[in-house]
C-alpha cells in the first residue's frame, strides 16, 4: 500500500486548511522560482521521465504533449485546464479544486511557463459552483502573494489565470468542444487536425490538460522524476486518485499507487464489496466510457492503463464502479446509453441516431423483449458508431454496450428466451 | 435540455437589464477575455442573468446578454438551449435536480426520487403549486462516492436515502438551510468509518474543519 509520504494529495478529504497558509504548510509553493529558473526544456523533460500519463482518462504522455506546443513563436500561447469533470463515476478533480487547489494553481503556472503560455483558464462544470469559489478564492490568494500576475514568484515570468465556469454540458470535457465553448458557443467538437498545440483557443496554440495531471507537476518538480516513476510500474507510473462508487461498503476517492490490484484497493479502502468478494458481479473500472468487466478479471487485474487496456477495458479517470450480484446489470449500462444520449452534442450522424437506437433497443433488452438476433445487431451497430464520428463520445457510447455483449451474453440471451417461453399476454 | 414546466404564477417579464452591482460582475467576467473575445463570457453572463431573473432564462434576458457582448442573440439563443444549466421556463424558489446516472442509480436514486415525488407531491419535470419546488432528473453531477446525492440550487446534498431526503426538504420548506455535502455523518470523499489513508502525516490534523 502506498505509504502516506508518497501521496500528494494530503488534503484530499478537507480536513486542514485548503488556502494559501494551509497549502504552503503542506509544501506547495516552495520555492517555485527555482522550479522556473531551472528552464522550460528541463521541466519537459522531468514530466517526461517520470512517466506521468495524462490524467483525463487518454492517458497520453503530460510531457510529450507539452512538447508539441512551438518553441519559437510570437503568438500568445495558452493553457486550458480541462475541469468540467462529468464521467459518470469520476470524482477527483472535485476534490483537488475544494481541497487543494493551491497545487493545481501551482501547476498552473509551471506548465504554463514550460509551453509559453502566459495565459491559463481553468474550465470547471458550472455545477462545482462551491468547487469554483474555493478555486477563485484560493487564485485571489495567490495573486496577492505576488505567486501569480505580474513577475509570478519573482521569476521575471508575467502569468494571468482565470476561472471560467460551464453550464452543465458532458461534451465540453472533449478539449475541441471545451474550446469552442470557452469561445462563447455551443460545445461541438472540432475536427482534428490542426489540434489544438497548432490552433487552439482564439485560433492560438493551446494545450488542454486535466486537473489532476497538473495538479501533481509541481510535486514531481520538487522531488524528481525518479521518484514519481519508481512507483507503479514501467509505463503506468505514479500515484493515482481513484474513485470507487456503488456497491462496496465505504466509497470513497483515495490516492493509490498506480497497478495496485483491484481487489486490494476495494478491500484496503472500501471495506470490500458489499457481502464480500464472492457477491462481486462486475467492475467498471475506469468511469462510463469503459467495458465491464466480469468478477472473474477482477480477482487478479492490476489498475493502470496497460493491464486493463489488455483486458479490453480502461483506465480511463479511474472511477470504479462497483456492482454486486444483486445488480441488474443490463439495466445498469441501459442507463449509461441514456446518458450518453443525453449528452450527445448532435453534430455526427452516427452518434446523434445511433446513441439514441442503442438506448431504445438496450431497454428492451432490459426486459427481454427482443430476439436473440438482435444482440449481434446491437454489437454490429455499435462498431458503426465507434470510429465513425468526429470525437470519442461515439466510441463511449459504444464501449459500455460491446463489454455488455462481450461478457454478459448468456445473461441477456436468458432474458429474451425467459420472456418468450411465458404466453405474450402474461408478458406484456 | 431542461423541462420544468410553466407554474401558474409564472409571467414572463418584458424588459430586462443588469443591476448596477451586477454590471460591475459582468464587467469583470467579460475583462477575463482579450478584446475582441468578449463572446467568451456569453455563459458567464447568462448565468449572472438567470441568477437575477429568479433561477430562468426569459428572452428578454438573453437579449440583453446578446446586447452587452454584441453578438447576434440567435448565437446567445443557441448557446442558452445547448446547455442544460439554462432554464428557458421559470423553475420554483428550490431547484431540485436528482441524479439518477448509474453510479446513483446502484446506490438507490430511485428511492431518492420516489421521497422527493411524495414529499412535494408533484412528477418529475413539475412545479409545486406555490411554485416553491421544481423537481427534475438529470444527468452524472461528479459526486458518485457520494451517491446518491441531489443538487439543490448551488448546493451538493450527498450520501441520501430516503428518510434523509425528505429531511432535507422538510428543512427547506421550513425556510431553514439544511447542511450541505455528505447526510450520513462521513466526512466528505473519504471512507464512512474512518480513514485508510492520510493518518501519518507531520502536518496531519484529523478533526474535519
Amino acid at each position: 500500500m502506498l505509504r502516506d509520504q508518497d501521496r500528494i494529495f494530503t488534503n484530499l478529504y478537507g480536513t486542514q486548511d485548503f488556502g494559501l497558509a494551509g497549502a504552503q504548510a503542506r509544501g506547495d509553493w516552495d520555492n517555485t522560482k527555482a522550479l522556473l529558473e531551472k528552464g522550460r526544456e528541463w521541466i519537459i523533460d522531468e514530466t517526461k521521465k517520470s512517466g506521468l500519463r495524462g490524467r483525463g482518462g487518454a492517458g497520453f504522455s503530460t510531457g510529450m504533449k507539452w512538447s508539441f506546443m512551438p518553441k519559437a513563436s510570437d503568438r500568445p500561447h495558452y493553457l486550458v485546464v480541462n475541469a468540467d469533470e462529468g464521467e459518470p463515476g469520476t470524482c477527483k478533480d472535485r476534490e483537488i479544486m475544494r481541497h487543494d487547489p493551491h497545487k493545481l494553481i501551482e501547476g498552473c503556472l509551471i506548465a504554463s511557463f514550460a509551453i509559453g503560455a502566459k495565459a491559463c483558464y481553468i474550465y470547471i462544470r458550472g455545477e462545482f459552483w462551491l468547487e469554483g469559489n474555493n478555486l477563485e478564492r484560493a487564485i485571489d490568494e495567490a495573486y496577492a502573494a505576488g505567486l501569480v500576475g505580474k513577475n509570478a514568484c519573482g521569476s521575471g515570468w508575467d502569468f494571468e489565470i482565470y476561472v471560467h465556469r460551464g453550464a452543465g454540458a458532458y461534451i465540453c470535457g472533449e478539449e475541441t468542444a471545451l474550446i469552442e465553448s470557452l469561445e462563447g458557443r455551443k460545445g461541438q467538437p472540432r475536427l482534428k487536425p490542426p489540434f489544438p498545440a497548432g490552433a487552439g483557443l482564439y485560433g492560438l496554440p493551446t494545450t488542454v490538460n486535466n486537473v489532476e495531471s497538473i495538479a501533481v507537476v509541481p510535486t514531481i518538480l520538487r522531488r524528481g522524476a525518479e521518484w514519481f516513476a519508481g512507483l507503479g510500474r514501467p509505463n503506468n507510473t505514479g500515484t493515482k486518485l481513484f474513485c470507487i462508487s456503488g456497491h462496496v461498503n465505504n466509497p470513497c476517492t483515495v490516492e493509490e499507487e498506480m497497478g495496485i490490484p483491484l481487489k486490494d484497493l476495494l478491500d484496503k479502502h472500501c471495506g470490500g464489496v458489499r457481502g464480500g468478494w464472492d457477491n462481486l458481479l462486475a467492475v467498471i473500472p475506469g468511469g462510463s466510457s469503459v467495458p465491464v468487466l466480469p468478477k472473474s478479471i477482477c480477482d487478479t487485474v492490476l489498475m493502470d492503463f496497460d493491464s486493463l487496456r489488455a483486458e479490453r477495458s480502461g483506465l480511463g479517470t479511474a472511477a470504479v464502479i462497483v456492482m454486486d450480484q444483486s445488480t441488474d446489470i443490463v439495466k445498469a449500462i441501459a442507463r449509461l446509453s441514456k446518458f450518453y444520449m443525453h449528452e450527445s452534442c448532435g453534430q455526427c450522424t452516427p452518434c446523434r441516431e445511433g446513441t439514441g437506437w442503442m438506448w431504445r433497443v438496450m431497454e428492451r433488452m432490459v426486459k427481454g423483449q427482443a430476439d436473440i438476433g438482435e444482440i449481434d445487431m446491437l454489437e454490429e451497430v455499435s462498431r458503426q458508431i465507434e470510429g465513425h464520428t468526429i470525437c470519442a463520445l461515439g466510441d463511449a457510447a459504444a464501449w459500455p454496450v460491446q463489454g455488455l455483449i462481450r461478457h454478459f451474453r448468456p445473461e441477456m440471451e436468458r432474458r429474451i428466451l425467459e420472456r418468450k417461453s411465458v404466453p405474450a399476454q402474461a408478458a406484456e | 435540455m431542461s423541462s420544468a414546466s410553466l407554474p401558474a404564477h409564472g409571467h414572463a417579464p418584458t424588459e430586462f437589464s443588469f443591476s448596477a452591482e451586477n454590471q460591475a460582475t459582468a464587467k469583470k467576467l467579460i475583462a477575463k477575455y482579450p478584446s475582441g473575445r468578449e463572446a467568451s463570457a456569453v455563459i458567464p453572463l447568462l448565468d449572472l442573468a438567470q441568477r437575477q431573473a429568479g433561477g430562468w432564462l426569459p428572452r428578454v434576458a438573453m437579449d440583453h446578454v446578446a446586447k452587452v457582448l454584441d453578438m447576434p442573440p440567435m448565437r446567445v439563443y443557441e448557446v442558452a438551449s445547448f446547455y442544460t444549466m439554462f432554464n428557458l421556463k421559470p423553475v420554483g424558489v428550490h431547484f431540485v435536480q436528482v441524479c439518477t446516472t448509474t453510479p446513483c442509480w446502484l446506490r438507490g436514486s430511485d428511492q431518492v426520487v420516489h421521497a422527493c415525488k411524495k414529499e412535494l407531491g408533484i412528477d418529475l419535470g413539475e412545479t409545486t403549486a406555490d411554485g416553491q419546488f421544481t423537481l427534475i432528473e438529470v444527468e452524472c453531477l461528479g459526486a458518485c462516492v457520494n451517491a446518491p446525492m441531489v443538487q439543490i440550487n448551488d448546493d451538493f446534498y450527498e450520501d441520501l436515502d430516503e428518510a434523509s431526503t425528505v429531511k432535507v426538504l422538510q428543512a427547506l420548506k421550513a425556510g431553514q438551510k439544511p447542511a450541505t455535502g455528505p447526510q450520513n455523518g462521513r466526512i466528505r470523499a473519504a471512507p464512512l468509518g474512518g480513514l485508510t489513508s492520510l493518518t501519518d502525516l507531520p502536518t496531519g490534523k484529523k478533526e474535519p474543519s
